[in-house]
């Protein structure tokens, strides 16, 4: 029976849970990349392959650690102990922070690499024209690494909404609150209920191409206008 | 603790990649003084460590204001330091049109004792960026950004323009374009420069001081036509030696279109009505348009023969073929100092040695643009 009720929920709560990892990304991604790409410091590199990891980790091996990460006896549950709960694993909070740690290389690496591109001498210039450091970051650096931004917000949206073995391991399938798009998707398949899946599958097929052709668009208009 | 306000009183040392730097000079806090020297001397790093942008030790102090004072741990941040920076390339904020460019450093000038500033119509006329403005700095040459990012340098209202050679990476007609109006600022600013450069031929524009390094070391500093004249340093054996001087016009012959001009010690007269009386005009007089007589010339179509008397004699060349004789002008011999190149043949047939008398005859001046009338040139 096709209930297109039942399609809704796990898309708004794939949204919200892409929008709030976003944004988290950003506020937390944005000091790392500028580190990354101003540090001198011998061990950089070492950071910036413990960021990247989950490029290459298996969302399982990723998705069995947070899992032990979030759960009771873990630092999760120390926090979520704070709260009074006993658990982050399988709780929104639980998939927003598993998401971020997963999608976090995809947000760093093109900011990292717009800010390195903005190079020292624009920051030089900013300092003799008597801008603080910290003014300088937000009136010079953030503007011209804009399109690295807007980059690494794309992809981190895109990516976090496509996530599946990471969200498998840590949230289970709790309608409302952990069942997001691909695990619904995944659902609708093993019940054979090949019209809804017809349905979200198609729809994240046009989501990802329309994704894809912004970013090309927005690409080609910032490399019109010049730097 | 306060020093004399009106001098820039620099000492940096430390180690720069291969080299070592080692420099000390004082600048006045008007005019331009120019430091001078071959390209790796040291010179960019010395406006960097004025800045703040780069740190050796050392102390720093300008008109009486302590920059930087590393044994009374004094380092004032570059963002702290009232200077004005134009870089050697473009370095417009791409992401601001022109007036957002220029509004960047207005903005934030704002902090009280700085010196007072020009208005920002000031700036964009003295410039002639005007029709620039909404622009983005993609959209301009070479030229006009660095007339920009001087402008944008001068609203942030410096009590020292720092210039690292600003016109080095332009092609020659926009040098050419760009001088008149670094010369309109030397004229109408009272704001001081350190000016950076390799080129002489810019430096002779522009510059009142020279700051001479070499290998990262000051080998001379003075006034520029002082240097120009000293036995002891390269300018004088240069190919082009020459020496520069001010002058102010005294009176303008309308019969023959001839204007007099006064330098130290003798009036020049040069073709052309060039201003009216009591105007600053520079002049420059190559080692090679200057002669010596012994006796004063008549019936000569030279019109310039002033007296001098013989300052020193060095030898040009390692054939000993040509010798440079450096005069002093004024029958008191208290006036500027011309350079002469001549054959040894003839430095010995007239006697011209130290402390000897003798006519100076100058076959050519060359006036240097003068702000007044940016278009003319020589």
């Amino acid at each position: 029976m096709f209930e297109a009720a039942d399609l809704w929920p796990p898309i708004r709560l794939t949204l919200e849970l892409a929008t709030v990892t976003t944004l988290v990304l950003l506020a937390l991604g944005t000091p790392i990349a500028w580190w990354l790409a101003r540090s001198h410091a011998p061990w950089k590199e070492a950071v910036a392959a413990v960021v990247a990891l989950p490029l290459v980790l298996p969302p399982t091996v990723l998705g069995f650690y947070l899992l032990i990460a979030l759960g009771p006896d873990g630092p999760g549950g120390w926090i979520a102990a704070l709260a009074g709960a006993r658990t982050l694993a399988f709780t929104f909070e639980g998939l927003v922070i598993g998401s971020v740690v997963y999608s976090m290389p995809f947000v760093v690496q093109p900011i990292r690499n717009a800010f390195a591109a903005v190079g020292d001498r624009p920051l030089e210039v900013a300092a003799t024209l008597r801008a603080s450091p910290w003014d300088a970051f937000w009136s010079v650096a953030v503007p011209l690494a804009r399109p690295g931004f807007m980059t690494g917000a794309v992809l981190g949206f895109a990516h976090t909404v496509g996530e599946f073995g990471v969200v498998l391991m840590i949230g289970g399938n709790i309608p409302g609150q952990t069942r997001v798009l691909s695990v619904a998707i995944y659902d609708y398949v093993e019940t054979l209920r090949w019209t809804e899946a017809h349905i979200l599958a198609g729809g994240m097929l046009a989501f990802s191409f329309v994704v894809i052709l912004a970013m090309m668009l927005l690409d080609r208009r910032i490399g019109r206008t010049g730097t | 603790m306060r020093a004399d306000g009106g001098t820039i009183e620099a000492a940096f040392a430390g180690t720069l990649g291969a080299f070592s730097l080692d420099v000390a000079f004082t600048a006045p806090m008007r005019g331009i003084t120019a430091l001078f020297g071959p390209s790796g001397c040291g010179k960019t790093a010395v406006l960097r460590c004025t800045a703040g942008l780069q740190r050796l030790t050392g102390t720093l102090r300008v008109g009486g204001a302590t920059w930087q004072d590393d044994a009374m741990g004094v380092f004032r941040k570059p963002h702290r330091r009232s200077v004005g920076y134009v870089f050697q390339e473009a370095s417009l904020f791409a992401h601001l049109s022109v007036r957002g460019n220029l509004d960047y450093g207005a903005r934030r000038s704002g902090t009280p004792g700085h010196a007072p500033g020009l208005a920002f119509g000031e700036v964009v006329d003295l410039l002639g960026i005007a029709a620039l403005l909404d622009r983005a700095p993609a959209m301009l040459s070479g030229g006009e950004r660095q007339r920009v990012a001087i402008g944008r340098a001068l609203l942030s209202r410096p009590r020292l323009l720092l210039m690292d050679e600003p016109l080095a990476s332009l092609d020659r007609p926009a040098k050419e374009d760009i001088l008149p109006y670094l010369e309109a600022l030397h004229e109408g600013l009272s704001i001081p420069m350190l000016y950076v450069s390799h080129d002489i031929a810019e430096l002779e524009r522009l510059a009142d001081m020279l700051v001479l390094m070499d290998r990262g070391r000051v080998t001379a500093a003075g006034s520029l036509a002082e240097l120009e004249a000293d036995p002891r340093l390269p300018l004088l054996t240069a190919n082009e030696a020459a020496v520069t001087l001010d002058g102010e016009v005294i009176a303008v012959d309308e019969d023959y279109a001839l204007t007099s001009l006064a330098i130290a010690g003798a009036v020049l007269v040069v073709p052309g009505r060039q201003g009216g009386p009591g105007q600053r005009r520079r002049l420059r007089i190559r080692a090679s348009d200057v002669s010596f007589t012994r006796a004063r010339p008549v019936e000569t179509s030279i019109l310039n023969c002033l007296a001098a008397r013989i300052v020193s004699v060095t030898p040009q060349d390692r054939d000993d073929a040509q010798v440079n004789v450096v005069a002093a002008l004024g029958e008191d011999a208290a006036g500027a100092r011309v350079v002469g190149r001549v054959t040894r043949k003839s430095q010995e047939a007239l006697d011209l040695v130290p402390g000897a008398e003798a006519f100076v005859q100058v076959k050519s001046v060359a006036l240097l643009a003068s702000a007044a009338t940016p278009a003319s040139e020589r």
